[in-house]
């Protein structure tokens, strides 16, 4: 198996997310495609780590992960409180810097 | 492991990874979403397994299908979204070729990098490669300062996260 064949997978990966994050109006799911971008990063350090025999891969995904969590904490924060003012989970309907 | 071994390995993960990974964007209500997302992250780490990052594929299932997936379907939960929200989506034509561009950008720069690095062999890897002492000795060596810095932003999100979503402190 060669590295290539996990390099294209995370590339798809990363694709499906990117389509995602730009054209679900379901802010929910585009927090989630974002998660799924992170975790095609995370497989392309991995995949060089195991391919270089070089640990510090390992050691950068972990640091990936812990921000994720992060982001996901903060971001859903974002929702409920955009949700309890506005009444709106829709990322179209939150336009109040551009009007 | 002999190479057709891990052949038949990658592509059992790898095609349910791309499957659910599409329902994730395919979905409209955000709890299929969520559960596709679950199994996807499930068949990402049997990926990370065949890469030998033990730990990273066993953070993988702690940390993201299940602390952050939870939070996500409570979240859900909370929000008791009816249906009135989930309507279809109408697509601008800007925002399809503006999809479809950057997809193509993305196709054009995984080539690039994967024709850059075609023909590499693997580096031979000792038995504790991936285990949880060789990550985390070079976490507490060579990465401690991120690391440290990585404790501290926990607690920052953890602050932010109550002050933002909190009604009345």
């Amino acid at each position: 198996m060669a590295l290539e064949w996990y390099l294209w997978l995370a590339a798809i990966l990363f694709g499906i997310g990117l389509v995602g994050v730009l054209m679900k109006r379901n802010a929910l799911i585009v927090m989630m495609s974002v998660e799924l971008m992170l975790n095609a990063a995370n497989l392309t350090f991995l995949a060089f780590a195991r391919q270089s025999g070089n640990i510090g891969g390992h050691a950068i995904a972990f640091f990936v992960i812990a921000v994720a969590a992060a982001e996901a904490a903060v971001g859903l924060a974002i929702v409920i409180a955009i949700y309890r003012t506005r009444g709106a989970v829709n990322v179209d309907e939150v336009r109040a810097l551009r009007e | 492991m002999s190479v057709t071994a891990e052949q038949v390995t990658f592509w059992i993960f790898a095609v349910p990874l791309v499957v659910t990974a599409a329902g994730v964007v395919i979905a409209r209500n955000p709890v299929y979403a969520a559960m596709n997302l679950v199994a996807a992250f499930f068949f990402m780490a049997g990926i990370y397994v065949l890469l030998v990052a033990h730990l990273i594929a066993f953070m993988q299932i702690l940390v993201y299908a299940g602390a952050v997936m939870v939070l996500f379907l409570f979240v859900i939960m909370l929000l008791s979204i009816g249906d009135e929200h989930l309507v279809k989506e109408k697509h601008k034509a800007m925002q399809l070729v503006g999809a479809g561009g950057a997809v193509a950008l993305v196709a054009v720069i995984a080539n690039a990098v994967v024709t850059a690095v075609e023909g590499r062999s693997w580096a031979a890897v000792g038995p504790d490669f991936g285990t949880v002492k060789a990550v985390g000795r070079v976490l507490f060596t060579q990465y401690l300062l991120p690391f440290e810095a990585t404790s501290l932003l926990l607690l920052v999100a953890i602050v932010g996260a109550v002050v933002v979503a909190k009604e009345r402190i």
